[in-house]
């Protein structure tokens, strides 16, 4: 018999930002599988333009509500590649426990209140409060820690206050990097309930193999700067980002798409560990290989397994860096910056994948041009090729429409994907 | 919800988003200490970022972001009809917030940088009470959860809620901060509306006015002591159009 199959989902729910999901199946043939990107344009590098070097990291940390710590990473080291300064020791430790507090924050919240209701056969993550209290109060512990960690650090965790060109405005005290270190310590009980309550999750078994991109590892799983590398083999310099993106625009789409080697590749939690398994921490490593992920993994549903290891990777390595930074006894973390003329590139490694940011300085330090692209960018040409290969392979006899909506929807919420930011 | 045995309203809430970052809904399941209770005082219908459930009948509509497109003015409408309460949230939905920086440069070659030669539709950004009437703003970039709490508090009691009046130098000084202007940076905090618990000075960062003007402020005498600083009119104006709150001020 032949199949007839129609999905319309207009605005996804339980993701950030509007996309649309359309398929249409009509005796067999698959006429029309597609993800559109619809969301409203704001030309954040339009704004960009003409903008004081000390105002650049607050306009674009505007651009993601989510990943706001992450943009104005990219941006800070973007503007101190143009500029040639170098942070101290301690700012650069600082700016990457701020990280692992936005990894933390974000992927707990994907993983808990937007990706698991599927899994549970709940709309939401609302009714879980009476069905499953102790799952959500476990959800919000570690969730509040995270924001408490990025409060600290980085002033506060939607739109950071003391991340500022030429390092960190304001110091944590040594008691409350030992009470944040506390926190941390038990979190540890929790992420172990939490990797034993994702072993239920039933994942979809589907296989479209991609190209991986991400930053490449040198001596440690890497957040903030260095080489980039693909799956594929391609090797690039940080400021050749644009040979690794080809950013091009979609006729459907307000979100721009890329490539590299093939008609698309994926970024984010997977790509990271597909590229970087082996710095991943011990205790990371060991919860991987108990959820059954395996390098190369090409299942996009499995970044949601990639998430929670990554959780369980920053915890113990910022355990590490709070070590270290008691031990250094700092109180102050900036250096002096002397605007000049030039470009400068910043990558980042943000929750859902590598952020570029590039930016042309006048010898005033104001922006004369400028570059963001963004992981979901990134991402949305390879869930869009997903969604006709899972049509293809679940699209068969038995199928309903609401079965493959939930199907489709879940493929897209695996990847995370921040949609205002990739319009941004 | 009950209280020394009396029911509190349970508003049901539908939470829209607009042009925007989507920080401000973020803000609502934040603060996780009192996330359970704060959600067991409202009735949320419709969220889409959060919920697949999707109901048309709410009392209270809160609006996040600004209004960019022509599509979004028709929601807007749409979801002002239906909601007997409309409160914009946040920066952007108050005031266009950064979204309106947009609106200095030609959107026709914004777009062609942008698009190259497939541009997208965008009109000038507008916040929501210039396209329909709102009836409440909660401003901030993000809104400070803490204020929504206070505000929330009031509705479900039947209380009227009225915002400080003070500036955010008087939440600053309870943190004990030192002056930003004495550190030798600029910082709109003697001119913005408090609320926020100032958390930009307390950590180094000088106010950037994302709340919109306090009650009555003394612009006059702030020039003049930012003047007296070092900062150039060119650079304070900069930084109060940054928002869009201060917006025809300077």
């Amino acid at each position: 018999m032949k199949v007839n199959l129609n999905v319309d989902v207009h605005h996804l729910t339980r993701v950030e930002g509007h996309g649309n999901i359309r398929v249409r199946v009509e005796g067999g043939e698959i006429r029309e599988a597609r993800w559109d990107i619809v969301e409203t344009p704001r030309y954040f590098e339009v704004m960009l333009k003409g903008k004081h070097y000390t105002s650049a990291g607050i306009l674009t940390a505007r651009i993601c509500g989510i990943c706001s710590i992450g943009h104005c990473l990219a941006s800070l080291r973007a503007t101190e590649d143009a500029f040639g300064v170098t942070i101290s020791d301690a700012a650069a430790k600082l700016r990457l426990l701020a990280k692992h507090g936005e990894n933390l924050q974000s992927h707990v919240l994907h993983v808990f209140f937007l990706a698991a209701p599927d899994f549970v056969g709940q709309p939401s993550v609302l009714p879980l409060i009476e069905a499953k209290p102790e799952v959500v109060q476990l959800a919000c512990r570690l969730k509040g820690m995270a924001n408490r960690m990025c409060d600290m650090v980085a002033g506060r965790t939607t739109h950071p206050t003391s991340l500022q060109v030429g390092g960190v405005s304001s110091v944590p005290d040594k008691y409350a990097l030992r009470a944040l270190r506390d926190e941390l310590d038990r979190s540890k009980m929790d992420l172990g309930v939490a990797v034993e309550l994702i072993k239920t999750f039933e994942i979809p078994d589907f296989v479209r193999e991609t190209e991986f991109v991400s930053l490449k590892g040198e001596n440690e799983y890497p957040f903030i700067g260095g080489r980039l590398v693909s799956s594929d083999g391609v090797e690039k310099e940080e400021r050749d980002y644009r040979a690794m993106t080809n950013e091009y625009v979609d006729d459907h789409n307000t979100s721009k798409w890329t490539k590299l080697s093939r008609e698309s590749f994926a970024v984010g939690a997977l790509a990271r560990f597909n590229n970087n398994a082996e710095f991943l921490h011990p205790e990371a490593a060991r919860v991987a290989a108990d959820l059954g992920l395996k390098r190369v993994c090409h299942n996009p549903f499995m970044n949601n397994v990639a998430q929670l290891v990554e959780c369980v990777h920053s915890v113990y390595d910022s355990i590490r860096l709070i070590d270290e930074l008691l031990e250094g006894g700092t109180t102050e973390a900036m250096v002096p910056v002397a605007p000049k003329a030039g470009e400068g590139v910043g990558a980042v490694e943000v929750p859902r994948g590598i952020l570029y940011h590039h930016y042309e300085y006048d010898d005033r330090g104001r922006i004369v041009r400028a570059n963001c692209v963004i992981p979901t960018t990134q991402n949305n040409a390879n869930i869009h090729h997903d969604m006709r290969s899972l049509v293809e392979q679940f699209g068969r006899e038995g199928m309903t429409d609401e079965k493959l909506e939930l199907l489709c929807s879940m493929l897209v919420r695996a990847y995370d994907p921040c949609i205002s930011c990739s319009v941004h | 919800m009950k209280y020394l045995g009396i029911e509190a309203k349970r508003p049901r809430i539908g939470v829209f988003d607009f042009t925007g970052c989507e920080g401000c809904e973020l803000q609502l399941a934040n603060k996780e200490e009192t996330l359970p209770a704060f959600l067991n005082a409202i009735e949320v219908v419709n969220f889409r970022e959060v919920s697949s459930v999707r109901n048309d009948h709410y009392d209270v509509a809160l609006i996040e972001g600004a209004i960019t497109r022509a599509d979004e003015v028709e929601r807007l409408k749409d979801i002002r009809d239906r909601a007997a309460v409309l409160v914009a949230l946040g920066s952007c939905a108050c005031f266009g917030g950064v979204c309106r920086l947009k609106n200095a440069y030609d959107l026709e070659a914004a777009n062609r940088e942008v698009y190259g030669n497939k541009p997208k539709d965008t009109l000038p950004a507008r916040s929501a009470k210039e396209v329909v009437p709102v009836d409440l703003e909660i401003p901030g970039c993000p809104v400070s959860k803490a204020e929504v709490e206070r505000i929330v508090q009031h509705v479900v009691w039947d209380l009227n809620y009225r915002f400080p009046v003070y500036p955010v130098c008087v939440e600053c000084k309870q943190r004990y901060s030192v002056c930003m202007f004495e550190k030798g940076h600029l910082c709109l905090g003697p001119i913005t509306r408090g609320g926020c618990n100032a958390p930009c000075p307390s950590s180094g960062l000088g106010c950037w006015g994302c709340r919109g003007p306090a009650a009555d402020p003394n612009y006059e005498e702030f020039f003049a002591m930012a003047k007296e600083r070092g900062f150039s009119e060119e650079e304070i104006a900069e930084r109060m159009n940054f928002f869009g709150g201060f917006e025809g001020v300077l």
